[in-house]
């Protein structure tokens, strides 16, 4: 029997942004000076969603940003990514403070990447980072500063996040390995 | 999965396609300040040109270096032919140097193939005589893409000097890969044997080629030509397939043209028309350092690189 | 020492037989056939059972290049004579583009010389017809002929002028000397490296368009009608060269024709990839070409299957296609190819192929061989036709590798060869 597990749905995913929403306005005493920048494809739709979140509660509109790591990654030579996004940060990223967003941490290399992408870009006067689920496992000193949700997870389990905006539905599911292969 | 980009008429459509959608989110990195990303540091990137070619080198050095590999310029220019060294020896002492991708470029048709089945590495074709020139009709559709975008269904007039054009062979195939119509519009001594054979319409009359086209690439006619007696005169070609205003009364409002380049003005396209408003040549070009990243992108990542 | 063959098919058109016999053959020359050899096994005498095997003269090859003197690493006489006996020739005539060329009585008897010492087919030389064959200056044709030389040829530097083909032919005819010609109008071939046509197109190749070859055999033909002297076409790979070949003989021309083997077994698809062991001069033709080679060979119209084996080192054929030289080996595949391709398919029986293999090209210049007739010289080669074989260039007598047929799956195999009643060539016998 595969397993499958659910462990986060709609709207359980509606209480964390709005959660992690209010956290960025808090740690950042507002919203000023802020760049939302998600980290393609996963964490795009994941930046717009706070921002709205921030709108709301906060009446200000946060720029947001999209960041392709195609380039910037390690294990480019073993996974080179055929489905590659354009970065499209609309505002100069210089002496800004930026809060990454992604949907999952794991072994911390994505968020390496992300962050030698946006020195590329620019000077930020600071970089915090925001994700939807913390699986654990890091492989580098990289520590999110806003998490959705830990959840210990073993490594050869896979999290799966779908978002209505790519999927048609949110949810966060565990997946085993053994109907993978 | 692309091993070496040889010709585009063995390249898969959906690599093509790949290629373009990666060149298309590329072109950002162009438009930074800092023109440089890490994906290729450490890869030693070498192109062997045993033909002069300034943009079509720079830009895969461009290229390569936006990525930070490392590039090494052999300008072969026969000197090694007069020294009686195979170009299969050639390449063999640079893989021995360890290098990771060889662009190159050659007079003789299927060289890039002879080498690429020699070497375990990454072999770009960057024109091999009369055969193909892949990461030219590559840009061209990218090209094309951003001004009509989308390739399926449009009509291409490519005019001049068919047979010898490795410009109109690999657009040719990218085209009619990727659904374009493509024409061929050349004087009759300038239209290889069994043309007819491969998709393509076949004109000699100027005027009822360009009928209606979405894009007029005109090509190099070298002097060469008048000299074994192919054409009569510069100033008869001129007249008769010459891309000019005139000319372009007859395609689409919307027409653009271009122009693989170096040019010859007042040759194969008029003055006007090469700074015209229609004009996409400088895009051309620019486009070419984003495919080219591209191109070097997907041959050494993956498995492929080793 | 006697040889007596027993219980084969022998198949010897020269004389009308395709049945199952014994052949003796005793001092050299062929004693007898005969359906009851038993009287004729006494002393000291070699029985070889041939059942299920065919017999034939040895066959003869118009067109060899055996690269010696000059070229000895593509090949020389001992590794060309080795490898047309692999292949059931027993007879073969080289061509003189060697280096210096056959052009002087003194290279044809050193070469003759070197034939007795290490070869073990008969050679034939034909000698250049001009000097050094250059485009004019006629070679000394009748020292030549004293010396050895059964014909003069242009091969591989096709005559461009039809003034010096006339005064070569005039000269030739006087002497009984039949000219064979390379047809190729230079200047419609000019960097040509294959034939004009839809995979030249596509690679980006520049061709040699057919009507090169045709202006040329057509030339030719109305000069031997006009000097009369005997012709021979080399290597017909068109169409239009065997129609204009057919109307030369209709008007009584004294021409005759020969054919390779690629040129009714390939296309010039061969060539894709830029395959240099797919590219000889004449190149490879269209579908078209080949189905009307095979009609021309049935016909009558093509005399003779000869080889142009033209050996080439790797390193040669390792190049940009239109750099690399033109030219295939041919001795070692001839017989198989032209059996799976004309007689396994059922366009031609076994007796036309032999006798387009050996008796005609022996007739095309009066050689010895081609026939059993009893008295005739012990020239026989013995098939195998129910054997399937793959080609592996590796494995070839000759020194080159250069064969367009490598990995072919091929119908019969030359298990035994004797020239002159003794055996040069055993496989599995």
């Amino acid at each position: 029997m595969p397993t499958e597990v659910k462990v986060m749905d709609a709207h359980e995913m509606r209480r964390a942004l709005t959660r992690i929403a209010h956290e960025i306005l808090e740690r950042n005493k507002g919203a000023e000076n802020l760049v939302l920048v998600g980290i393609l494809r996963r964490g795009a739709p994941l930046a717009h969603r706070l921002s709205r979140l921030i709108e709301q509660i906060e009446g200000t509109a946060v720029p947001v940003g999209e960041l392709d790591i195609a380039l910037y990654r390690d294990d480019y030579r073993t996974h080179a990514v055929s489905d590659i996004g354009a970065t499209h940060i609309p505002v100069d990223i210089t002496d800004k403070k930026v809060v990454l967003v992604d949907e999952v941490i794991y072994t911390g290399r994505t968020v390496r990447a992300a962050i030698t992408a946006l020195m590329d870009l620019g000077r930020p006067a600071c970089v915090q980072l925001a994700v939807l689920i913390d699986r654990g496992h890091r492989e580098l000193p990289i520590r999110p500063d806003y998490v959705g949700k830990n959840l210990p997870t073993a490594r050869q389990e896979f999290v799966e996040v779908k978002l209505e905006e790519l999927h048609g539905e949110d949810s966060v599911c565990i997946r085993k390995p053994d109907e993978e292969r | 999965m692309l091993t070496d980009l040889i010709s585009l008429r063995e390249t898969e459509p959906t690599d093509i396609r790949r290629l373009l959608d990666t060149a298309q989110s590329f072109k950002e990195v162009l438009e930074r300040p800092v023109k440089k990303v890490p994906t290729l540091r450490g890869k030693q990137v070498v192109t062997l040109f045993y033909e002069a070619s300034t943009r079509t080198r720079v830009s895969f050095e461009n290229a390569a270096k936006i990525m930070s590999a490392d590039t090494t310029s052999v300008a072969a220019a026969s000197s090694s032919v007069q020294k009686g060294e195979s170009l299969l020896d050639t390449v063999r002492n640079l893989r021995a140097m360890r290098i990771d991708c060889l662009v190159m470029r050659h007079p003789q048709s299927g060289a890039a193939h002879l080498v690429a089945q020699a070497l375990d590495i990454p072999v770009v074709n960057a024109g091999d005589g009369m055969h193909e020139h892949p990461t030219q009709a590559l840009l061209d559709m990218l090209t094309i893409r951003q001004h009509k975008g989308r390739l399926e269904g449009l009509t291409v007039a490519i005019v001049g000097d068919i047979t010898h054009s490795r410009v109109a062979r690999s657009n040719l195939w990218g085209l009619s890969k990727m659904g374009a119509k493509v024409r061929f519009v050349a004087p009759a001594t300038l239209l290889p044997r069994d043309v007819h054979r491969l998709p393509v319409e076949v004109y000699t009359d100027l005027r009822k080629g360009m009928e209606g086209a979405d894009v007029v690439m005109a090509l190099r006619l070298q002097q060469e030509r008048m000299e074994r007696g192919l054409l009569p005169s510069l100033r008869e070609y001129s007249q008769r397939w010459g891309v000019n205003t005139k000319a372009l009364e007859v395609t689409k409002p919307d027409c653009i043209v271009m122009h693989p380049g170096p040019m010859n003005r007042g040759v194969e396209i008029s003055d006007d028309v090469a700074d015209s408003g229609r004009s996409v040549i400088l895009e051309q070009v620019t486009n070419g350092v984003a495919i080219r990243m591209a191109v070097l992108y997907h041959l050494l990542g993956g498995e492929a690189a080793g | 020492m006697r040889t007596i063959f027993r219980n084969a098919h022998v198949c010897d058109p020269s004389q009308g037989i395709d049945k199952r016999a014994d052949v003796v053959v005793d001092e050299g020359k062929v004693l007898a056939i005969t359906e009851h050899s038993t009287p004729y096994d006494v002393g000291s005498c070699e029985v070889i059972d041939c059942s299920g095997l065919v017999l034939t003269p040895g066959l003869v090859d118009l067109h060899v290049h055996l690269r010696e003197p000059g070229y000895e690493y593509k090949e020389d006489v001992q590794s060309g004579t080795a490898a047309a006996v692999a292949g059931g020739f027993s007879a073969v005539c080289c061509m003189p583009n060697t280096d210096p060329p056959l052009d002087e009585p003194s290279v044809i008897r050193g070469l003759l010389k070197r034939v007795e010492e290490v070869g073990v087919a008969r050679v034939y030389p034909v000698a250049a017809i001009t000097k050094g064959l250059q485009p004019e200056g006629l070679s000394e044709m009748a020292a030549l002929k004293e010396a050895g030389a059964v014909a003069v040829t242009d091969d591989a530097y096709p005559l461009q002028s039809a003034e010096v083909l006339r005064r070569g032919m005039e000269y030739a005819a006087q002497l009984g000397l039949t000219v064979m010609t390379h047809c190729e109008d230079k200047s419609l071939t000019r960097d040509g490296c294959m034939n004009e046509g839809f995979a030249a197109t596509v690679m980006g190749l520049r061709g040699m368009p057919s009507v090169a070859e045709e202006v040329q055999v057509a030339r030719n033909c109305l000069m031997s009608l006009y000097t009369g002297c005997r012709l021979h076409i080399l290597h017909v790979s068109t169409a239009g060269a065997v129609r204009i070949i057919r109307w030369a003989k209709e008007k009584g021309a004294p021409v005759t024709a020969e054919t390779c083997p690629h040129y009714f077994a390939l296309t010039d698809e061969a060539c894709m990839g830029y395959n240099t062991n797919a590219k000889m001069n004449p190149p490879l033709r269209t579908q078209e070409d080949c189905d009307a080679i095979i009609e021309g060979l049935l016909d009558g119209t093509i005399d003779a299957i000869a080889t142009d084996h033209a050996p080439h080192a790797t390193h040669e054929k390792a190049q940009e296609f239109a750099l690399a030289p033109f030219g295939i080996v041919g001795l070692e595949t001839a017989f198989a190819v032209s059996y799976t391709e004309l007689v396994s398919t059922g366009k031609m029986s076994l007796s036309q192929l032999v006798d387009r293999m050996s008796c005609q090209p022996a007739k095309v210049l009066a050689l010895p061989g081609g026939t059993l007739q009893p008295g005739s010289p012990a020239d026989i080669a013995l098939f195998d036709l129910h054997r399937g074989w793959t080609v592996r260039a590796g494995e070839f007598r000759s020194k080159s590798r250069n064969t367009p047929f490598e990995g072919w799956e091929l119908q019969g195999k030359p298990v035994l060869t004797m020239v002159g009643g003794r055996v040069v060539y055993r496989h599995g016998m």
